[in-house]
């Protein structure tokens, strides 16, 4: 053993730059982002079946409420459709980040994830690569919601810019939820378990919020909840933002703050999570 | 008990030294001590939960280990992580490509994740299907690929960034004879062009193809060390078996062989079948001498084949116990 201390060292193998421990630069970090993205994508491509929630959930959604809970549901100004679609476009975002828990179970369980893990890239990458994948799918579901709107009639009167923002803030908050759910399936040891802990925080999350109904209805202490729920305040900015009915500096300020705030909080979780996960 | 290198003898491409990773209770690295010497392969030789995946896996970054200490190509595996990344390829136990990707795509992005330009990751994905016979299914999901294509596709990615350790856990485990000689053909490849192998096996006949030394392991622990000539010599090494065309020549054919007095071999007999001359022998050298004898004597010989000592001869020779796994045998281990 004592003989260890005398032997010599091989020079580095390769030339590294910056720290000794070789650092992954920005675009370094960016290209391997993107060689993972194209991964996923490939994946869509040769399963086009994944695509089939982002596409046909907006179809769903938009029918089943304008058609079946129309009536019902008291419309507010501007018609129904331009009531609900906001507030779709704020489930939306819910719904396709929930579906990457299961997702993530599933592909971080292969071994494919080993060789990503020995390679000099870094670790966040491939999350990162995961999330742009998630904002493309919810982008392809924003828009399908967008032309069923407009066919069942919801009318911009030229409100396009104020629709490019409402997309912004719902992508924005879809994007912070994606961690959460990514964090979610690294965490927990069973696809089955990640659906139950995810459909327990998607429901009291969706219904007790102003997404489907106005909150005026509820009993107070739902109501309360409902107020500060990110999804009430996102689907009020986006409301307003595209009907001009009201305020949108505080409800969008809130939204930005909540996915600013899950951000920092379950994306670093989630990255030490992955380096650690054996 | 460590075989530390003299400098002399080349440089150390990989050193571990006192590397323990446990699982709760169970020890599945328990102190081990290895160096492999650049330019060799080494190959690491234990039976099912030996520890061999585990120590894989602490030497490319996946696991942290417990105590001790590695370095690969002079990298701390805990503190010089992305460093050490960058000179080492591994070929996991398990499929490590995408299967819903196609072969040329998995390569091809392996080349851009280790910073090739797009042209450059394009050209090396093409000429390393085409090293390892896989252009025809360049475009194929690898999920519809053979397990002899994996392996290979696997390997070739291993590849893409000419890394100078190469860790092949289990390399040819599932595969046939055809196949496995393929990747054994690869393996060679990699070693003749000047690049460090770490490789695991469960078949004493791997080891002997592929490693100029071996570590035996078991729970976690290494068990004996040596070259190969050392180990076999330590086992007994190769029995020569010569099955004659008139099986009732064996006796005097047996007898020829015992009293031609050729060098170091003693203990000519038959077989337990009783059909076939058997021989203990321990090199090449003696081996062309007895069938060189027996051609000259003029007998007919209608096979000869040679029987290697199985993982269990050499554990039972070493040990004084069967490879399998039991509380008696974890005991015995735990003392010596
Ligand atoms: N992640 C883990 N968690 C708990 N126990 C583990 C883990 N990985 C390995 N083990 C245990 O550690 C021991 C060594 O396992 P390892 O996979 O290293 O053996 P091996 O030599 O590669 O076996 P095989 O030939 O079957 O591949 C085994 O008892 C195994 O059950
Ligand atoms: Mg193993």
């Amino acid at each position: 053993m004592s003989a260890t201390t005398t032997q010599e060292r091989p020079a580095p193998a390769a030339p590294v730059q910056g720290s000794e421990d070789g650092r992954i630069g920005l675009r370094a970090n960016l290209r391997h982002i993107g060689a993972l993205v194209r991964r996923n994508a490939l994946q869509i491509k040769q399963n086009p079946e994944s695509m089939a929630d982002a596409l046909l959930m907006p179809i769903v959604f938009t029918l089943l409420f304008v058609y079946v809970f129309g009536g019902a549901i008291a419309g507010e100004d501007g018609g129904y459709p331009n009531w609900i679609v906001p507030g779709l476009m704020a489930m939306m975002g819910l719904s396709i980040a929930m579906a990457v828990g299961t997702g993530v179970h599933e592909d971080f369980s292969k071994g494919v994830m080993d060789r990503f893990r020995s390679m000099p890239i870094a670790r966040s990458s491939v999350l990162i690569a995961k999330v742009v994948v998630e904002i493309g799918r919810l982008l392809v579901t924003m828009a399908v919601l967008l032309v069923v709107g407009l066919a069942v009639g919801m009318e911009l009167n030229g409100r396009w810019l104020e629709l490019l923002a409402a997309v912004g803030l719902s992508t924005l908050f879809g994007a912070s939820l994606t961690w959460i759910f990514i964090l979610l399936g690294l965490t927990m040891s069973s696809a089955q378990a990640i659906q139950g802990m995810a459909f327990m925080v998607m429901m009291p999350l969706q219904f007790g919020s102003s997404i489907f109904v106005p909150t005026e209805t509820m009993p107070g202490w739902l109501q309360a909840f409902a107020d500060v729920n990110p999804l009430s305040q996102l689907a009020e900015a986006s409301r307003n933002l595209i009907n001009g009915t009201g305020e949108v500096g505080g409800p969008a300020l809130s939204v930005v703050l909540w996915s600013v705030g899950i951000t920092l909080v379950t994306a670093p979780l989630a990255i030490s999570k992955f380096r650690k996960k054996v | 008990m460590t075989r530390v290198n003299t400098p002399g003898r080349g440089r150390n491409a990989v050193e571990v030294r006192g590397l323990v990773k446990h699982f709760g209770e169970t020890k599945a690295v328990d102190g081990i001590d290895l160096d492999v010497r650049e330019g060799t392969v080494m190959g690491v030789l234990g039976p099912n939960g030996a520890g061999k995946t585990t120590l894989v896996r602490c030497l490319s970054t996946l696991l942290i280990p417990d105590a001790g200490t590695a370095t690969v190509a002079g990298y701390d595996v805990v503190r010089q992580p992305r460093a050490l990344r960058r000179t080492i390829g591994l070929t996991g136990q398990y499929a490590s490509v995408d299967e819903k990707l196609s072969g040329w795509e998995n390569l091809y992005m392996i080349g851009r994740l280790l910073d090739f330009s797009r042209a450059e990751a394009r050209r090396r994905a093409d000429e390393l299907l085409e090293r390892f016979s896989l252009t025809e299914a360049a475009k194929r999901p690898v999920g519809k690929y053979s397990g002899g294509m994996r392996r290979r596709l696997d390997l070739a990615a291993s590849m893409i960034g000419r890394p100078r350790v190469l860790y092949l856990d289990e390399p040819t485990t599932g595969l046939d004879p055809r196949t496995r000689n393929e990747v054994w053909d690869e393996v060679k490849r990699i070693v003749a062009d000047g690049n460090t192998v770490l490789l695991t096996t469960q078949y004493m006949e791997e080891a002997e193809q592929l490693a100029t030394e071996l570590t035996v392991v078991d729970h976690g622990k290494v068990i004996a060390e040596g070259t190969v000539r050392e180990l076999k010599a330590k086992v007994g090494g190769r029995t020569l078996l010569v099955r004659p065309v008139d099986p009732d020549q064996l006796p005097v054919m047996t007898a020829a062989v015992a009293e031609a007095g050729l060098d170091g071999i003693a203990g000519a007999g038959t077989d337990p079948a009783g059909e076939a001359l058997s021989v203990p022998i321990i090199s090449d050298e003696q081996l062309t001498a007895v069938v060189g004898l027996l051609g000259a004597r003029g007998y007919g010989i209608a096979d000869i084949s040679i029987h290697l000592p199985s993982l269990d001869e050499v554990f039972l020779s070493i040990t004084g116990r069967p490879a399998a796994k039991t509380d008696e045998a974890e005991e015995e281990t735990a003392k010596a």
